[in-house]
C-alpha cells in the first residue's frame, strides 16, 4: 500500500479514496464510455451497412486494446466489485421508509446487479466470441436478437443499465459536492430523469433496429 | 366518550443484552391526553398483561419529557420517534413499540447510545478554547449565519437518522449522519472553524463521510428538521477540497 505523506492514499482513507473512485469511475470513463456505446449501435436504425461501418470504425481504432482496457475493463471491474460490496452492505428499508430517494437508493443496488450480469454476459457474447474469431457486425446482433428470450434480456438490461448510470449521475453530483442545496438536488434530480429517458430512447431504438 | 376505552400496547420486550425478544400485550384505561411514556408509566404502576398475568414493568429510557434530550426515542408503529411526543390520541391501535435496533438493546425498549457519542469524540465536535492564558472574545457571527448554525445545533442525539439509515448496520462502519451534521456546525463557527481540516480529515477515515448511500432517509425522519443531506453534501464539497490539499499538498493558507 502506497503511503503518501498528508495521506489521501494513507490506509485509513483507504475507504474514502475507494468511495470516490468508485463514483468518479461510474461517471468518467464509464458513463461516457456508455453514452458513446448507445450512440454508436444507434447507426443500426440506418441499415446493416451504417452500422457495420460504424462498428468497424471503432473495432478498427488504433490501440484497440489499451484503450479497451484502460477505459472499459479496468474501471467497470473496480466499479463491480466494490458496487457489489456496497450493494451487500446496506440494509434495505424501503418498505418502512417509502420515500422517493429511498426506493432510488434500493433502486440503485438492484439495476447495479441486474447490470452486472447483463453486462457480464453481453462481453461474453460479443468480445469473447469476437477474440475466438467471430465478427462483430449487424449480422451477429441480429441472430443474437432474433431469440425473443435474448430480447427481453437485452432490453431489461440495457434499461437497467441507463438508470443505474443517470440515478447514478445524480449521486456522483452529491458525493463529490457540486449539488449541495435541496434546490440544486430537486433540478440535478429532473436532469437526470432526462438523461434518463433520452438515452433509453437511443438504447430500444438500436435493440430493435436489429430485428 | 364512553367510559370503558382502552388502549392497547404491542410492546417488544428483552430480558438482557443477549436473550430473544418477545411480544408482550397491554391494556390499560384510555385517560386524555396520554402519550406513550405516561402510558409506560401506567403499565409499570400495574404490571399486569392483557392475559392477566403479573409481568414485569417495562424498562425505558427518559428525561426531558418534552422533545429536547433525545433519550425516549423507540420506535413506535413501525416508525423512529420520541415516545414524550408521540401522543395516544394520533397514533393508530394497537400501539406497536420496540426498540432501536441499530443500538444495542439494554433492556425492553431501552438501548444503549454509546456509539453516538464516541463518534462525536471521534469528529471532535467542540470547539477547543482552553489555553494557558485568557484567550480572549474571539470573532463575533453574523446574525444570520448564528440562526442557520441554531437549526443544527438542535441535535439532541436521539438516534431516529441512526435507526432510519440503510447504510448504518451492523455489517457496516458508518458512523450516521448525527455526528457529521455537528462537523458542518462546529466547522462553521468562528472560532470552531480554526481545527476546520482535523474535523475533515476524521470524517474521510473509515466509516466515515464517504458511507453514505444518498437514501436520504434522515433527513425526512429526523424530529428536529435538521438540514442533515445539506449538511453530508457541503461536507462532501469539503472534503474533495481537503483531499486535494492532502494529495498535491498545501501552504495552509
Amino acid at each position: 500500500m502506497l503511503k503518501i505523506q498528508g495521506g489521501l492514499i494513507m490506509a485509513g482513507n483507504r475507504e474514502f479514496l475507494n468511495r470516490r473512485l468508485h463514483s468518479l469511475l461510474g461517471v468518467i470513463p464509464i458513463g461516457l464510455f456508455l453514452v458513446q456505446h448507445l450512440v454508436v449501435n444507434h447507426f443500426a436504425t440506418g441499415g446493416a451497412e451504417s452500422f457495420n461501418k460504424a462498428a468497424d470504425f471503432m473495432g478498427n481504432l488504433p490501440f484497440r486494446i489499451v484503450l479497451e482496457t484502460v477505459i472499459i475493463y479496468l474501471p467497470i471491474l473496480f466499479h463491480a466489485i466494490y458496487g457489489l460490496y456496497i450493494a451487500f452492505t446496506a440494509k434495505n428499508n424501503a418498505g418502512k421508509y417509502g420515500y422517493f430517494r429511498n426506493w432510488m437508493f434500493l433502486l440503485q443496488r438492484v439495476s447495479g446487479v441486474i447490470t452486472l450480469i447483463f453486462i457480464t454476459w453481453h462481453v461474453w457474447q460479443t468480445r469473447v466470441a469476437a477474440a475466438f474469431g467471430a465478427h462483430v457486425n449487424y449480422d451477429m446482433m441480429a441472430d443474437i436478437l432474433s431469440s425473443p428470450f435474448m430480447l427481453t434480456f437485452y432490453l431489461i438490461g440495457v434499461i437497467s443499465t441507463i438508470f443505474h448510470f443517470a440515478n447514478g449521475l445524480w449521486s456522483f453530483l452529491v458525493s463529490w459536492g457540486i449539488t449541495v442545496s435541496p434546490r440544486s438536488q430537486v433540478i440535478s434530480t429532473y436532469f437526470t430523469i432526462g438523461v434518463f429517458v433520452v438515452l433509453s430512447i437511443v438504447g430500444i431504438r438500436a435493440i430493435l433496429a436489429f430485428i | 366518550m364512553s367510559e370503558n376505552k382502552t388502549v392497547k400496547f404491542i410492546v417488544t420486550r428483552q430480558d438482557s443484552p443477549d436473550s430473544a425478544p418477545y411480544e408482550e400485550e397491554f391494556e390499560l384505561a384510555y385517560r386524555p391526553n396520554m402519550n406513550v411514556i405516561s402510558a409506560l408509566m401506567e403499565i409499570r404502576r400495574n404490571p399486569v398483561n392483557t392475559k392477566g398475568q403479573d409481568t414485569t414493568p417495562i424498562t425505558w429510557d427518559s428525561n426531558c419529557l418534552e422533545e429536547v434530550c433525545g433519550a425516549c426515542s423507540m420506535v413506535i408503529n413501525g416508525k423512529p420517534r420520541q415516545s414524550c411526543s408521540a401522543l395516544v390520541d394520533q397514533l393508530e391501535q394497537p400501539i406497536r413499540l420496540e426498540p432501536m435496533r441499530t443500538f444495542p438493546v439494554v433492556r425492553d425498549l431501552q438501548v444503549d447510545r454509546s456509539r453516538m457519542f464516541d463518534a462525536l469524540k471521534k469528529v471532535k465536535a467542540w470547539i477547543p478554547i482552553d489555553g494557558t492564558y485568557d484567550l480572549g472574545p474571539g470573532p463575533r457571527m453574523p446574525e444570520k449565519k448564528r440562526q442557520w448554525a441554531y437549526e443544527l445545533s438542535k441535535c439532541m442525539t436521539c438516534g431516529v437518522c441512526l435507526e432510519a439509515c440503510p447504510n448504518v448496520n451492523s455489517n457496516s462502519s458508518f458512523i450516521g449522519p448525527q455526528p457529521l451534521s455537528q462537523v458542518r456546525l462546529f466547522n462553521a463557527h468562528p472560532t470552531g472553524e480554526m481545527n476546520r481540516s482535523e474535523r475533515l480529515e476524521a470524517i474521510m477515515g473509515d466509516g466515515g463521510l464517504a458511507n453514505c448511500g444518498n437514501s436520504q432517509n434522515c433527513v425526512q425522519s429526523c424530529p428536529k428538521g435538521i438540514p442533515l443531506t445539506t449538511s453530508i453534501a457541503a461536507l462532501n464539497r469539503d472534503t474533495t477540497i481537503q483531499a486535494f490539499r492532502n494529495f498535491f499538498g498545501s501552504d495552509n493558507a
